[in-house]
């Protein structure tokens, strides 16, 4: 890239004399963006006086669903991207958009316009709901639990406003795993987590579990491990304790195929993952234990808005919703919601007494 | 568009086979089989280097291929006479097959000094550095378990830094030098202000001041506002986290937690990072179980023993004193006897 153009050259020249510097050298962006759009484009400039890349700014370009690319679009993209911008790449962010890293602000709109012709998109930056991800799903995982390319796609149309416009208190992060696995690491780093499960129990091929034992498969130490030992083996059948599974996918991952999940499938719904800034990094909790995911998905889509509608009126600025519901509660956050209270939300109850009544709930005692 | 292979077999995979390192075969209910071969990319690619990929692409899987959230690319490949001849093209361009299975994984890293302004050290970099160091790891699909490792330029940790086997955040360990100037001209007092954890930061006439007793260097005040100039190359440097993982697999979530609290910055290869990150590699392949994360080792030997194994001295810091300080307390007389002796 270096050779062929003097701007990515001169990025690459910054990044070296940050090597000798131990510094960086790039100092706060601006407001730039594109027409119609408040997120997608990060801005950014460098603090060298003298630099032929002195507005090194960054698109966000919306991923297919799964990463799964046919060579044709990725070298359309290829294409107007060599034509404006440095060159460089990310594939992909950590969020999972396209990272188109390094363009003048001058380039910004033309090469967004023939980025918007050729079928792109801008992601999410900025308080808005960002770009969603999703692993790959049915689309070559046996362990899927719903289609999570199609919701992915699905939700990314409903909240296409929301993406584009940043309107919220803070960021807002949506993530879809097709089972606990969770590769898309959901429960880690997203506002709310969709992560595939089921409520009925395993299915289990015992034909292809005496094939796993005859082929040198442990059996009995993938039970031993199970961590609710809920499963059984006799040497001839894999049996499953009704209820007491957890869905850990340790005895599905130890033989694919020979144990599957349930018939029964829908998704858990965590809140409140997110890094350590501002005040520690969460996880996601349990909001709701089972909730079925099927097209048209209206049950979802209005619980996701009550709940952005929530953060949206109840977080203060740069506020994500996992700290304000810390702040409020999660009384007062089921209440506003509408979401019962239930045992799987928590590891443990309270050990303090400082619980609330409502006048309401008070009666006089006989 | 997906392969029509994948379109056939849409929903109905039956299961699936690591036959060799970076290749896993999937096989349908329809009993017809597709191969994924997996490559660790650089994750900074220049057009040049995903063209080269669409031509592997176009040459072997009929023009498809997709990413994986760890910054992989797989190849999609119907007919298992392709592996070969791919993989040998992979190794030309210098990409490597493996990180299935258990095995050692692509790195998450941000960007660091090729883009950001809050980054305290070169993520790519370092990244780079740690790959090459646990490089042989890549090929393996036996290890105890997965191994996750992630890099940070800064607090903001953009990626799921706080819940990897293995992490790397730069650090400040000083106040920042406040630009009245800057302030006064470009920010707003009042986010300024509530940008602070410990509400270190104060007005002061129309700027504001920082109490260095409260100040503890996150940056955040950095991110909202230019003034607040926290780099600083004579003592930032780097910190190394262990133990967290972000999967419900078998053993539940867990945090990564702090094992060093500063190593220096030392660019082109932060030999003292790599050095530290492999001793700690090497400790968990010698001590864990088969099934074991590091977060999962760590909790069945105990805290303390992780530190003597490691020879990583145990200081202050270590013990937390934020706000979710007590829980991580032991309330208890459980604890092993350990050699290593408590530095200050």
């Amino acid at each position: 890239m270096a050779a062929t153009k003097p701007y990515a050259k001169a990025i690459l020249k910054q990044a070296e004399k940050s090597y000798s510097d131990r510094r960086t050298h790039w100092k706060h962006g601006g407001i730039v963006g594109v027409k119609g759009y408040g997120g997608g484009v990060i801005g950014r400039y460098s603090d060298l006086p003298e630099t032929e890349a002195r507005d090194v700014h960054t698109f966000r370009v919306v991923q297919p669903a799964g990463w799964f690319y046919r060579t044709e679009t990725l070298r359309k993209l290829c294409d107007i991207w060599e034509k404006y911008g440095s060159g460089f790449t990310n594939f992909h962010g950590s969020t999972g958009d396209i990272i188109l890293l390094g363009a003048r602000t001058n380039d910004l709109q033309p090469c967004f316009d023939e980025l918007s012709e050729a079928g792109f998109d801008l992601g999410g930056s900025g308080s808005d709901i960002r770009s969603l991800s999703c692993c790959t799903g049915p689309a070559l995982c046996e362990w899927s639990c719903f289609d999570t390319l199609d919701l992915y796609q699905e939700l990314n149309m409903e909240f296409q406003d929301e993406i584009h416009r940043p309107r919220y208190p803070y960021k807002f992060k949506f993530k879809i795993s097709g089972c606990p696995n969770d590769c898309v690491a959901a429960i880690a780093r997203s506002d709310l987590a969709i992560v595939g499960t089921w409520r009925d129990p395993l299915q289990i091929d015992q034909e292809m579990v005496g094939e796993y034992k005859n082929d040198g498969t442990d059996v009995n130490g993938v039970c031993r491990k199970c961590p609710t030992m809920a499963i059984t083996w006799d040497e001839k059948k894999l049996e499953e304790k009704p209820r007491e599974c957890v869905r850990c996918m340790h005895c599905l991952n130890s033989m694919p195929g020979a144990v599957m999940p349930g018939k029964e499938r829908g998704a858990t719904l965590l809140l409140g993952a997110k890094a350590t800034i501002l005040r520690s990094a969460f996880l996601g909790w349990v909001l709701v234990p089972f909730i079925k995911v099927e097209k048209p998905y209206t049950e979802l889509k209005t619980l996701f808005r009550t709940i952005l509608d929530w953060f949206d009126e109840n977080a203060k600025p740069r506020e994500r919703i996992g700290e304000a519901v810390y702040r409020v509660g999660m009384r007062e956050f089921l209440e506003a919601v509408g979401l019962p209270p239930v045992p799987q939300m928590i590891y443990r109850p309270r050990a303090n007494p400082y619980y609330f009544w409502k006048p309401e709930e008070l009666e006089v005692a006989k | 568009m997906l392969p029509p292979i994948i379109q056939r077999n849409y929903g109905k995979w039956k299961s699936h086979k690591i036959i060799e390192a970076g290749v896993i075969e999937h096989i349908g209910e329809s009993g017809e089989r597709l191969y994924t071969v997996r490559a660790g990319t650089p994750k900074i690619i220049s057009v040049h280097g995903v063209r080269d990929m669409c031509d592997l692409a176009d040459k072997y899987c009929g023009g498809h291929l997709k990413f994986t959230s760890r910054t992989n690319i797989e190849f999609l490949v119907e007919n298992e006479k392709n592996l070969a001849p791919l993989k040998a093209q992979l190794k030309e361009l210098g990409l490597p097959v493996g990180g299935t299975g258990y095995s050692f994984k692509t790195i998450i890293q941000c960007p660091g000094w090729l883009h950001c302004h809050t980054a305290i050290i070169d993520s790519p970099g370092v990244a780079k550095a740690l790959h090459d160091a646990l490089y042989e790891h890549f090929f393996e699909t036996d290890m105890p378990q997965k191994l996750k490792i992630a890099v940070a330029g800064c607090l903001n940790m953009c990626g799921a830094i706080h819940c990897s086997d293995i992490a790397v955040i730069g650090m400040h360990r000083r106040p920042p030098v406040v630009n009245d100037e800057i302030v006064t001209k470009s920010c707003e007092i009042p986010t300024l202000i509530a940008s602070c954890p410990t509400a270190a930061i104060r007005p002061k006439g129309k700027s504001v001041e920082v109490n260095p007793d409260r100040c503890m260097y996150c940056g955040n005040c950095y991110t909202v506002c230019p003034g607040m100039q926290i780099h600083d190359p004579r003592y930032d440097g780097l910190s190394i986290w262990v133990g967290g993982k972000a999967t419900n697999a078998r053993t539940q979530p867990m945090f990564s937690r702090l094992a060093m609290p500063y190593l220096p910055n030392t660019p082109p290869r932060w030999p003292e990072t790599i050095a530290a990150t492999k001793n700690i590699v090497d400790c968990w392949l010698k001590g864990a179980e088969s099934g074991e994360r590091v977060g999962d080792w760590i909790e069945r030997i105990g805290w303390e023993q992780f530190f003597a194994v490691t020879g990583i001295p145990f200081t202050d810091k270590h013990i937390d004193d934020f706000i979710f300080s007590i829980p991580t307390f032991r309330t208890t007389t459980q604890f092993k006897y350990t050699e290593t002796p408590v530095v200050k």
